[in-house]
């Protein structure tokens, strides 16, 4: 999956976004992947992620048994400790950090940590540069965005887009996306509430609510 | 994907949900409902929603009283009140659209889920991609367009004509018939699905035409198209190489994916016929 790639914005609107994620690779180090995913989860949690995920469901899971009561009052708090424990498969595991110092912290006791998984940081080209820097490890692989190419105008806006590709596979829609931005502007949400919303959709944990916050918060006025 | 019209109360909050547009109030019955044929079963309705489990009549009384005063009722908007949605059994063709779709569906051709390609991302294990390689993920109808088998179809004969090899383990070149002509099966060329990434790599010299075939296909069919380029650093952890060509190929690079070689194999069989 290029679920963390083509994320839409500028390098300088990636400084929030530093995704970590462990990728166990088919018959040559996926045994005993599951453990080694939670350690990896479990290493990243201690450095305050905005998200993490286990390919399956994220820190902000939707819910199949709300009360009506949910509508004034919705619990909006992240719980990492299940997405750790409920690693079942050997599958991509991913944290979203909304600072490089962090990022950073985290890498450098994953280096410690020795899992033997890949370990692959989606952020902006610079960014990726210096976190290896700052760990003191050479980049192994890199993978450009040359961004999307849409000659027939079927994409959204910026600030839609910038939004709803947060989640790489589809699931936060542009429509959705957009009517988030028109419930801050209209004063009917707070951009927290909204970015929680929104991440709900994406079940790999990628999706940075600290980021959408920061771009609901400017779709105010923009 | 379905929606139950005995419990579906026309609430329209999955109306925007949909990656794919493909939601709308039937006002001849007043129930959600779904285009079957823009559809591509990602689940974003069924999984994503949350649910109350309301009774339907009474929600739809008390819709039905609001109404009659011009209330709105300003509910969560990533809720169905009533669990409406139900996945249902698909059978080949359409099942392609699940798979390919679906980020929590296994591509069985390679046992990873999402749109199922490893890419560079274990490059530390897999050597897939070496200094002065470059590898192309060309990805169609992502963000929120989808796309047809049809026209991915189009992209992959072009790329054949040029002679590049097709990553033998990705989910579209497992899914031709034709490696050599870039032909994919027959009864799934209408399958929409919401988007698909094809898989090449050549030496580097080969960039400027790979990508301006690329760019030329991309006018030719009706959807979005993605590209991302990656390559193996040097020894010193540089790229020296295809970050310089891009540039000179006024590509504005802002974003990349990294893999920092922290990968080694580790199962006890592999490790052992390694060494």
């Amino acid at each position: 999956m290029t679920n963390t790639l083509h994320r839409y914005g500028d390098a300088a609107s990636f400084n929030d976004d530093y995704i970590i994620f462990a990728i166990p690779c088919k018959s040559k180090n996926d045994e005993g992947a599951v453990e080694k995913l939670k350690l990896f989860l479990g290493i990243c949690t201690k450095h305050k992620p905005v998200n993490i995920g286990n390919s399956s469901f994220a820190s902000y899971p939707p819910s199949s048994e709300l009360e009506p009561s949910v509508h004034w009052k919705r619990r909006q708090v992240a719980d990492p400790r299940s997405v750790i424990n409920g690693v079942h498969r050997s599958a991509t595991a991913a944290a979203v950090f909304d600072s490089i110092d962090k990022a950073a912290a985290c890498l450098r006791d994953l280096i410690d940590a020795d899992l033997g998984l890949s370990i692959n940081v989606s952020t902006s080209v610079e960014g990726a540069k210096r976190v290896a820097a700052d760990c003191g490890i050479r980049r192994h692989s890199v993978e450009y965005s040359l961004g999307f190419d849409d000659p027939h105008d079927n994409l959204p806006d910026r600030q839609v887009l910038e939004l709803s590709t947060m989640c790489g596979h589809g699931m936060v829609s542009a429509n959705l996306a957009k009517k988030m931005l028109e419930l801050v502007r209209e004063g009917r949400r707070d951009p927290s509430e909204a970015a929680v919303t929104l991440a709900r959709f994406c079940p790999c944990g990628a999706y940075n609510p600290a980021r959408a916050e920061r771009l609901l918060r400017a779709g105010r006025t923009r | 994907m379905q929606i139950d019209p005995k419990k579906c109360v026309a609430c329209a909050n999955c109306v925007p949900v949909c990656p794919m547009g493909a939601i709308y109030i039937d006002p001849s019955i007043n129930r959600a409902t779904i285009d079957y044929e823009e559809c591509v079963e990602c689940g974003a309705c069924y999984r994503g929603m949350s649910q109350e489990r309301l009774n339907p009549s009474i929600v739809r009384l008390v819709r039905w009283v609001a109404g009659k005063f011009r209330f709105r009722f300003e509910p969560e908007p990533d809720i169905c009140p009533t669990a409406a949605f139900v996945m249902d059994d698909l059978d080949w063709p359409r099942i392609v659209r699940r798979v390919f779709s679906d980020p929590l569906v296994e591509h069985t051709s390679t046992g990873i889920h999402g749109r199922g390609t490893e890419e560079v991302k274990t490059n530390d294990i897999t050597h897939r991609v070496g200094v002065g390689e470059v590898g192309y993920v060309i990805e169609f109808g992502r963000p929120g367009v989808g796309v047809r088998f049809r026209e991915i179809q189009v992209m992959t004969m072009a790329l054949a004509e040029l002679g590049v090899a097709f990553e033998a383990k990705n989910p579209v070149t497992h899914l031709m018939v034709d490696a050599a002509r870039g032909r994919l099966k027959e009864d799934l060329l209408d399958e929409k699905i919401l988007s698909a990434i094809v898989e090449i790599k050549t030496p580097i010299a080969e960039v400027p035409r790979v990508l301006e075939s690329v760019s030329v296909v991309t006018k030719q069919i009706d959807t979005v198209v993605a590209v991302g380029v990656s390559t193996r650093c040097d020894e010193a952890g540089n790229d020296e190489l295809l970050a310089p060509l891009l540039t000179d190929l006024d590509y504005e690079v802002a974003r990349a994916k990294t893999n920092m070689g922290l990968g080694r194999v580790t199962n006890a069989q592999t490790a052992g016929t390694a060494q």
